[in-house]
């Protein structure tokens, strides 16, 4: 990229969206300081500044080199994200502490009531279970539209949440389902709702010297219907907008409880389950449906984009809205 | 920063390397400039365009999308390792000539290490499993049509063996 151009792009645009790729770039992360260096100008230069690689050998040494180092270090998980970030040298961490050697914190292991998944299992494990995708049918509908098959070789879901790009589908599914994320520091634990955990564009309410080190997801309830949709200009690209949509039916198929989030719309995922509170208690008719539509677009407040303005994003929102919920009340009452 | 090495071994088509490299040596590098292995091909360097994809303990992963340290003890596989001891070609290689499934060329290493991988785990696709499969390897001269054809018939031809 030329430097004019990406002085242009840079003036334009809070985000920038590299290459048709999978990544997100904020414009206050990139500069440390008022001196940002366009690296990129040099094609030698498209490859990551000096670091310090440490390979964690278990979840205590990763920790406590987090505790040690601080902001300094990030963790390498599949770095899907990580990585090209520093081939442009828009991220610079002093200290690369790599946890994949690390087999403990990948797996799946359903309870009774809820999920826990290891925070380095990656894409493709999640789609090679077929036990998980029938129990949460959002995240197995989800899988095929997070980028390609090679990409999903690497990315990990611990990787992706930590990550929390707003145009991503996981984070707005977590959203959806009322994930729980178990976080660690060398000396202390805590337990974050996924509400609570998305504060911005690439930002969660992880400390320095945390890490999530569980994914903990409730069952749905019976009779629920799921259905994850997006839009995106090609097949593995960021979606322009991406709808989770769950809904729980009664004995009558009467709505018992319904949610709703949205990837691809402004700084954080955005639960919008108050919008279709108007459907709940009745059999959700073609009219109602229409009418959380039209409530969700008062709600959403989308950026636009170079590919997408924020007026056809409401738009698309609306339509998602219709056909994920249409969908997901027809799954909930046919039993898929 | 002092630069920061480390030693690694590793294996690439069968073959044991130690070298030492830096920590901040992307495996597509490392590939091409360190075991010479030239036939891996690096386009856009962050992970969109496929060129660079190999595989890592059978799986294809983007090279340049992971740092060679990370490979350590770890097997790695590339088109210089697609052929037969003989020099006989990969089925897939095979196909591709025969349906015309290359013009420059430059996508054509990062397609067959995809697709021969995919063809291992689905020994009978359906042309739009191949499509989705080919989602993440953009080649601008073909038009993907005869990439598709080609991996369809030597799906078929592994098939029947």
């Amino acid at each position: 990229m030329l430097l004019s151009d990406f002085q242009i792009a840079k003036k334009r645009f809070d985000f920038l969206t590299w290459g048709g790729g999978r990544l997100i770039l904020r414009e206050r992360r990139l500069a440390h300081g008022a001196e940002l260096r366009f690296d990129c100008l040099h094609a030698s230069a498209m490859k990551p500044a000096a670091f310090k690689y440490k390979a964690a050998t278990c979840l205590e040494h990763a920790l406590s080199l987090k505790a040690e180092h601080g902001d300094d270090a990030k963790y390498l998980a599949g770095g899907q994200s990580l990585i090209p970030t520093m081939n442009f040298r828009l991220a610079r961490p002093a200290v690369l502490i790599d946890i994949n050697e690390i087999r403990d914190l990948a797996g799946i292991r359903p309870s009774a009531t809820t999920t826990r998944v290891g925070p380095l299992t990656r894409y493709r494990a999640l789609q090679r279970d077929a036990a998980f995708a029938r129990l949460f049918p959002l995240i197995g509908e989800a899988l095929p539209h997070i980028a390609h098959p090679q990409i999903r070789n690497r990315g990990t879901i611990g990787g992706n949440l930590s990550h929390a790009d707003p145009a991503s589908e996981l984070p707005a599914i977590a959203l959806a389902l009322g994930a729980r994320f178990h976080v660690r520091t060398a000396t202390q634990q805590r337990w974050i709702a996924a509400s609570d955990f998305f504060v911005s564009a690439l930002t969660t309410d992880l400390k320095p010297d945390e890490m999530l080190v569980e994914i903990e997801l409730p069952s749905p309830k019976p009779r629920t219907g799921c259905c994850f949709m997006e839009i995106a200009r090609r097949r593995g690209d960021f979606a322009i907008v991406g709808v989770a949509a769950m809904m729980t039916l009664g004995e009558q198929d009467e709505c018992a409880d319904v949610r709703l989030s949205f990837c691809g719309l402004g700084e954080t995922p955005v639960d919008a389950s108050s919008a279709a509170d108007v459907v709940v208690g009745s059999v959700p008719s073609e009219y109602a449906i229409r009418d959380v539509a039209a409530i969700v677009q008062t709600m959403i407040a989308p950026n636009g984009s170079v590919h997408a303005t924020a007026d056809y994003q409401r738009h698309i929102a609306g339509v998602l809205t219709e056909r994920a919920l249409q969908t997901a009340y027809a799954r909930g009452r046919d039993g898929h | 920063m002092d630069t920061d090495f480390h030693d690694i071994t590793l294996s690439v088509n069968g073959k044991q390397y130690q070298r030492r490299v830096e920590s901040r040596v992307l495996l597509s590098d490392f590939i091409r400039h360190d075991l010479v292995l030239a036939g891996t091909h690096v386009g856009c360097e962050h992970g969109v365009c496929g060129a660079c994809t190999v595989l890592l303990d059978g799986e294809p992963v983007r090279s340049c999308l992971m740092l060679a340290v990370q490979a350590r003890n770890h097997e790695i596989s590339t088109i210089e390792g697609l052929t037969n001891k003989d020099g006989e070609y990969h089925p897939l290689q095979q196909a591709m000539h025969d349906h015309h499934g290359l013009q420059c060329g430059y996508c054509t290493p990062g397609i067959l290490m995809t697709m021969t991988a995919f063809l291992d785990e689905n020994p009978s696709p359906g042309e739009d499993e191949v499509r989705e499969a080919l989602s993440g390897n953009l080649c601008r001269c073909t038009g993907y049509q005869n990439i598709v054809d080609a991996v369809l018939a030597a799906a078929e031809r592994m098939r029947s063996g």
